[in-house]
């Protein structure tokens, strides 16, 4: 191809442009993050702050019940990961593995599900939680997302490559079905397994919209509703401590995403094209 | 569980005679249960419920819902804001989906690339996809900010006007479709990628010996054998775009004067703050028939495969 001078240098100058591009917007969270409210209000903008305000963080995180977001955030992600995987698991070995009266129309069942998007009945969803009376808990969080259409459709793809004179070996030696799920299945569907586990937990550590329906006092709040309640403050936004409340909710996956950016990209991007 | 019956003739051949309701037989529909409740209570059911309310007109707290026929459908269709409503879901899908279409498809081209440098981007270019759209919209309208934020400060620098983002009904789609755009053009480029470089070199190399000048290559190969993804991305692009809420609900509330207001975020509105559960059924029974369409559509494409001679 094209090698000249000339061309590596507006090749160079435009991989720049694109860097800043996506860097900057994050870039000037963190040095908003690290101002005086004095400094976020001069045009044009201050980068560097005169002194680093360590204290932004504090008021941020005193400004609700942040602990109590936190724990809730955590709870609800890992419930959700753990009754993901204990329903997804055994669903996925009978749809791949057994054939049974009516496995097609269950199936395409999970079909229906894998197409119905959550933010289009959030509100007949809202009124049962009501009459159940777990609104405004964890659960009304969590039991909506104990399962994945998703993950069946992904984990049934991958139990069923799996040879089936591996099963019948296994069974001669007296094997129970859960010892194959466990010694066989599992282990071979690992990759699948990681992909799911990250797809889940960056959908539901990141929710807004959900959190936002179902929740309507501080009880079961998450992080991103308090982070989103830090423009409410009273006296109008501060955008010192938005930003900083923002980094603290940001920063645990840009930092997972830096140690794991090979993978998570793989995850991701793998499902789109398969 | 009469069906079971049918079942014991397979299981005769592998274990000699079988009970009725042996194990064997109840074990798949054991392991499919949780997963199959959880579909029925939080997503069949739902569907069911919502398409019964569009019907009714009820207010959350009358002990009654009142049958009114299709009154709720035929007051959707002539309400002015439900029309601008739809108009703005389309315009915004569109844009949305074929800037990001179109963008990512010239990064991806350009970043297909091995090397420490090119890794980089696209890890960069990907960041925004795995950030909480709190994060994103709080950001946005930072850097949006008529007076003190970042755009308008680099527009002053090359002698352009401040602009009011957010605030201008003439403005607010457009920046809500920038922040979508910067968002998800890191995960379509690197779909694209992959889909390149799952194109089979010999083509390329067979294309150079018959000396195909290079735009000829990329009309007859590329752009062929890209056509799956492409048809993949834009579907999923456009369902998503359908039910855009977050960036509407923290950025614009609907707003300047409607302009912004979607699907999703009026379903929000009429159920939430004005109680008025029927009509906010109805209106997403029609998104319900939208997206229901585009998926039909999907399938019957994908059971066609798009190119594939």
């Amino acid at each position: 191809m094209k090698s000249s001078p000339i061309f590596k240098v507006i090749n160079a100058l435009g991989l720049i442009l694109l860097f800043f591009i996506f860097a900057i917007p994050f870039l000037w969270m963190a040095s908003t993050a690290f101002k005086t409210l004095g400094e976020t209000m001069t045009f044009p903008p201050v980068w560097i702050p005169e002194t680093l305000q360590w204290q932004n963080f504090v008021d941020a995180w005193n400004s609700g019940p942040f602990l109590k977001y936190f724990v809730n955030s955590v709870v609800v992600t890992f419930m959700i990961l753990i009754l993901q995987f204990a329903t997804i698991i055994p669903a996925a070995y009978a749809f791949a593995r057994y054939d049974f009266p009516l496995k097609n129309f269950f199936f395409a069942l999970t079909m229906i599900c894998l197409m119905i998007p959550s933010q289009l009945i959030f509100l007949p969803v809202y009124l049962n939680l009501s009459s159940w009376g777990i609104l405004d808990t964890i659960w009304g969080l969590i039991l909506p997302f104990a399962t994945s259409a998703f993950g069946i459709f992904l984990l049934r793809q991958s139990f069923m490559q799996v040879p089936e004179e591996l099963l019948e070996a296994a069974r001669l030696d007296d094997a129970t079905e859960w010892q194959i799920i466990r010694k066989i299945m599992l282990p071979l569907a690992k990759p699948v397994l990681i992909t799911l586990a990250l797809f889940s937990f960056i959908a539901h550590w990141n929710d807004y919209f959900w959190p936002l329906v179902m929740t309507t006092s501080e009880n079961a709040r998450t992080l991103p509703l308090g982070i989103a309640m830090l423009r409410q403050v009273e006296g109008g936004a501060s955008w010192n401590i938005v930003m900083a409340g923002n980094l603290l909710l940001v920063l645990p996956i840009l930092v997972i995403f830096f140690f794991a950016q090979k993978h998570i990209i793989r995850a991701f991007v793998y499902t789109g094209v398969k | 569980m009469a069906f079971a019956k049918v079942q014991m003739d397979m299981d005769e051949r592998k274990t000699g005679r079988q009970s009725f309701l042996s194990w064997a037989n109840v074990r798949p529909y054991a392991m499919i249960s949780p997963a199959v409740l959880v579909f029925c209570l939080f997503f069949i059911y739902p569907i069911g419920y919502m398409i019964y309310l569009s019907f009714h007109d009820w207010n959350f707290v009358s002990p009654t819902k009142d049958f009114v026929g299709t009154a709720n459908f035929s007051h959707l269709l002539t309400d002015r804001d439900f029309r601008e409503v739809i108009s703005n879901s389309f315009i915004y899908t569109f844009f949305t989906v074929s800037l990001t279409i179109g963008l990512s498809m010239l990064l991806a081209l350009w970043l297909n690339r091995t090397g420490a440098v090119y890794s980089f981007m696209q890890a960069s270019i990907f960041s925004p996809h795995i950030i909480s759209l709190v994060s994103v919209s709080m950001l946005w309208m930072w850097i949006m900010d008529a007076d003190y934020g970042l755009l308008n400060w680099a527009l002053n620098l090359v002698g352009i006007e401040s602009i009011a983002w957010l605030t201008s009904p003439d403005y607010a789609l457009a920046s809500l479709i920038m922040v979508a755009v910067w968002k998800g053009i890191g995960f379509n480029t690197l779909v694209f990628i992959a889909g390149l470089q799952s194109i089979p070199k010999d083509l390329y190399e067979a294309a150079e010996l018959d000396d195909t000048p290079p735009w000829r290559r990329f009309m007859k190969i590329t752009v062929p054998m890209l056509s799956p993804t492409l048809f993949f991305l834009t579907i999923i692009g456009v369902i998503n775009s359908f039910q855009v809420f977050e960036t509407i609900n923290l950025m614009t509330a609907g707003g300047p004067i409607n302009s912004t207001n979607t699907f999703v975020y009026y379903i929000y509105q009429y159920g939430f703050q004005f109680f008025k559960i029927g009509y906010a059924s109805a209106a997403g029974v029609i998104l319900l028939v939208i997206l229901s369409v585009l998926t039909v559509v999907y399938f019957k494409v994908l059971s066609k495969r798009v190119h594939y001679r």
